[in-house]
């Protein structure tokens, strides 16, 4: 079932990102850097994290049921209202599950009929998506993927994971440092640079929009496949700084060449509350966001508001982060995590 | 950050506003605010123990029976607020030569910044603080802190190429004792609280340093996970308080207030800002009033008392009285507000009804750039035009000047003439004031209005009155109004 963190080689590779091969991979990282996956021992780490939500889920929706085994009081609906609000779900989309829940109530009479029902309500949200799923890659164009969230969501990081990924698969890999306000990001950017192998273009207190063109331009004239695209974090009720995004996205469309696939993508911390709805509401307008990255999943936090995320914004998860190692991405698969979420 | 809280709030209570309070109307304005602080990520364990608590007062106060029962249950739910947010405002324990602390927290929740500003906090407050760089784990984590090292004029302690947090640390303790710093700032690396070999590692520090304060790092914008977080930490390391960063975010904030209520530590300080002078202490009751709309002003009033120069503010309302007032001065003017904070955030610390997050942050960006526009007018006058406005008149000036920043030549004699305006109506408002002061007596007025009970809480205070000119801040006119420009 934990397939799709398994790294599963993909059918149609051209379109998608293929994964990595199916044999965990090693990468010379210095010895400093604590690799999820050298230290665990490959996915175990994120299949005990996740069966833990699951478990913790599951767990407290059996609860509700108790011993008595009828059908479901307004108390117990409320109770689970209170569980999926626990997962970090929305506030709208719990109120929806458990009203639609409320409607069915008398046909569900054993734990195992309401983790059907939960079940399907959840993949009626996530499926829709399914498609949109996967990170687009267009073999005959410039891939320019830009990457943005508010402070401290794991940017950096993930681009430095995405950048190996593409590497490992032998594409030609760009990365621009366009955090040129926070101390050190572009160091940081660069440490991650030099273990995948990109490129890096910084000019370090320049004016992003400045790095992006000329990163974009770089990938254009050494014929790159992919370009990577760094911003500075930035809460998304920052009026001037979304202002910059802004402009950094006219940069992009006119620096980007005739064939170019272009993806804007969120970075999503898994511990984030009520607050991501906000994050993708906001970030979503201004860049027009194909999908969302969600990171650090490998600690207890139940990324519940993924949910929310998919049902009012439209807007799918894409990859998921679980380590802080160089390796520790994988692609996500709603219905294989409603299935680590249940099972 | 609490701003979407208290709309809430508001409009619980705006239910009950009116008509008597009654048992079953009471539950409804109370199921409200269990929404409101659900919705907020408020852990469910403290809303269950907060409505209870207001539920029983309630019942024991016989607030049916007041004409007013909408204003006794919000002095009720505020007062349990202040409860929830950890009663008083606690400093932090400065014993010990060196005095040691320690931050941890979850990665990416601003644990490097917050030992920055912390440092310069101290700095300021006349300590000398030696920062020990002990994330090794994350890259350039170390020229991070190295950096904002430099900038705020703070020692940074590394040890190069090493991974031995304990030597680090070692070297930090030992420097500190050789060179006199008395305060010593540890920035650990991010780590989560599940894993095991990580939080050993700070458990290892904490029994050889037992450093006097060891603060948890939280985001403003975790969710029900901020408690699992808090309560780890708490256990492994019996934490000593909180440091609650980017509330200058949209977040409701509700995690970080169950946070103290779970552990029983107190928040210590709030990140309100990405500058490093963007750390503020945490008072409960000032959070309680701001959670219920009626702004913050107690705390601009002691920023400004900070950042503005009495003597300066003094010299400044004289020029005002004499008419004496220049564009040189407005300048000025100007950059004591920028040092207040920037308009968003003065704005978000008024109790102006209705101002909802975004269009305060509209606002304060067209105030800003409108700000920067004036500052290109005036530096582009002549010394002599910036004392004098009546030479801009002359043939010629009007269109240098605006050659010299870029801006129409109709901008500027619009400028101009406002300033012209706003003098005059300076100087009849500094009149009225101080009519005014005469017949109210020593009362002074901030120019602002304010709600009952901030007012009430200012007597207490007696030194708040001093720094500000009859009328007004020195940052505004007097009046408390902000002038006319074009495009404002």
């Amino acid at each position: 079932m934990f397939k799709w963190l398994t790294g599963k080689p993909k059918k149609e590779s051209s379109s998608v990102i293929g994964t990595a091969g199916t044999t965990p991979l090693k990468h010379p990282e210095p010895s400093q850097s604590k690799s999820t996956s050298e230290k665990k021992g490959g996915l175990s780490s994120l299949k005990s994290a996740l069966s833990l939500t699951g478990k913790s889920l599951v767990g407290s929706l059996r609860g509700v049921f108790g011993d008595s085994g009828t059908a479901l009081s307004d108390e117990k609906i409320d109770e689970i209202e209170e569980t999926l609000l626990r997962a970090d779900v929305g506030l709208d989309t719990a109120v929806q599950i458990t009203d639609t829940l409320r409607k069915n109530k008398n046909r569900i009479q054993s734990p195992e009929a309401l983790m059907d029902f939960m079940q399907e309500e959840f993949s009626q949200i996530l499926r829709p998506y399914e498609s949109a799923n996967t990170l687009k890659y267009d073999p005959q164009a410039l891939n320019i993927y830009i990457v943005v969230g508010v402070n401290g969501a794991g940017k950096t990081t993930f681009i430095g994971k995405l950048a190996h990924r593409f590497i490992q698969e032998g594409k030609k890999v760009v990365v621009g440092a366009g955090d040129t306000f926070r101390a050190a990001a572009e160091d940081q950017l660069a440490i991650w640079a030099e273990r995948a192998g990109a490129e890096l273009i910084r000019k370090d207190g320049a004016d992003p929009s400045s790095v992006i063109f000329e990163a974009i331009e770089s990938g254009k004239n050494s014929q790159a496949n992919v370009v990577i695209l760094d911003t500075a974090g930035r809460l998304q009720n920052k009026y001037n700084l979304m202002e910059e995004l802004q402009k950094i996205r006219h940069v992009i469309d006119k620096a980007k060449p005739e064939h170019a696939n272009v993806e804007s993508l969120l970075v999503l911390d898994a511990t984030t509350g009520q607050n991501a709805l906000k994050q993708a509401e906001v970030f979503k307008e201004i860049m027009a966001l194909s999908g969302v990255i969600l990171t650090k999943l490998d600690g207890s936090a139940k990324g519940g508001m993924i949910l929310s995320i998919a049902r009012e914004y439209q807007l799918p998860v894409k990859m998921v982060g679980v380590g802080e190692g160089i390796g520790d991405l994988r692609d996500f698969n709603p219905n294989e995590f409603i299935d680590a979420l249940f099972k | 950050m609490f701003d979407q809280l208290s709309e809430r709030l508001q409009g619980a209570f705006a239910k009950i506003g009116g008509k008597t309070l009654t048992a079953e109307n009471m539950d409804e304005a109370l199921r409200e605010v269990r929404r409101a602080l659900l919705e907020a990520d408020v852990n469910l364990r403290a809303i269950k123990a907060f409505i209870s608590r207001i539920k029983d007062r309630a019942d024991g106060e016989a607030v049916l029976k007041n004409v007013d029962p909408g204003q006794q249950l919000v002095k009720l739910v505020h007062d349990e607020l202040v409860v929830l947010l950890g009663k008083e405002n606690s400093p932090l324990n400065l014993d010990g030569n060196p005095n040691i602390l320690m931050l941890f927290g979850l990665q990416g929740s601003g644990k490097t910044t917050s030992a920055g500003k912390l440092a310069l906090k101290l700095k300021k407050e006349g300590r000398t603080p030696l920062l020990v760089a002990a994330d090794v784990y994350r890259p350039a984590a170390i020229n991070q802190l190295i950096a904002l090292g430099q900038q705020i004029s703070i020692p940074v302690h590394t040890l190069d190429g090493s991974t031995d947090v304990q030597a680090i640390v070692q070297g930090g303790f030992e420097k500190a004792k050789a060179e006199g710093y008395n305060t010593l700032i540890i920035d650990t690396a991010g780590r989560l609280q599940v894993d095991t070999d990580m939080m050993a590692e700070l458990l290892v520090l904490e029994r050889i340093y037992k450093p006097h304060e060891k603060l948890l790092v939280i985001d403003a914008m975790t969710g029900q996970e901020a408690v699992n977080v808090a309560e780890t930490f708490n256990t492994q390391l019996e934490i000593t308080g909180v440091i609650m960063t980017k509330t200058d975010g949209d977040a409701r904030g509700g995690a970080a207030l169950s946070v103290s209520e779970i552990t029983g530590k107190p928040i210590k300080f709030l990140g309100t800002s990405e500058k490093m002078d963007g750390l503020e202490t945490f008072h409960p009751e000032r959070m309680a009033t701001r959670i219920l709309g009626m702004g913050d002003i107690v705390s601009l009033v002691e920023k400004a008392q900070q950042v503005i120069d009495t003597d300066e503010a003094k010299k400044l309302e004289e020029k005002i009285r004499k008419q004496d007032f220049s564009f040189e001065d407005f300048l000025r003017m100007q950059k004591q507000m920028k040092m207040l904070g920037g308009m968003s955030q003065i704005l978000g610390m008024l109790p102006i009804p209705g101002l909802d997050k975004n269009t305060r942050e509209m606002l304060a960006h067209g105030g800003e750039s409108q700000m920067k526009r004036i500052e290109a007018m005036i530096q582009s006058m002549t010394p002599g035009e910036r004392q004098d406005s009546e030479l801009l008149k002359k043939s010629g000036r009007i269109p240098r000047v605006a050659k010299g920043c870029g801006i129409p030549e109709s901008d500027i004699r619009q400028f101009v003439q406002q300033f012209e305006q706003m003098k005059m109506m300076m100087k009849q408002m500094t009149k009225m004031g101080d009519k005014a002061q005469k017949e109210q007596g020593k009362q002074k007025g901030f120019g602002l209005h304010m709600p009952r009970n901030t007012r009430k809480r200012k007597k207490k205070d007696k030194n708040m009155g001093s720094g500000f000119p009859s009328g007004g801040f020195p940052g505004m006119p007097p009046g408390g109004g902000f002038p006319k420009f074009p495009g404002f």
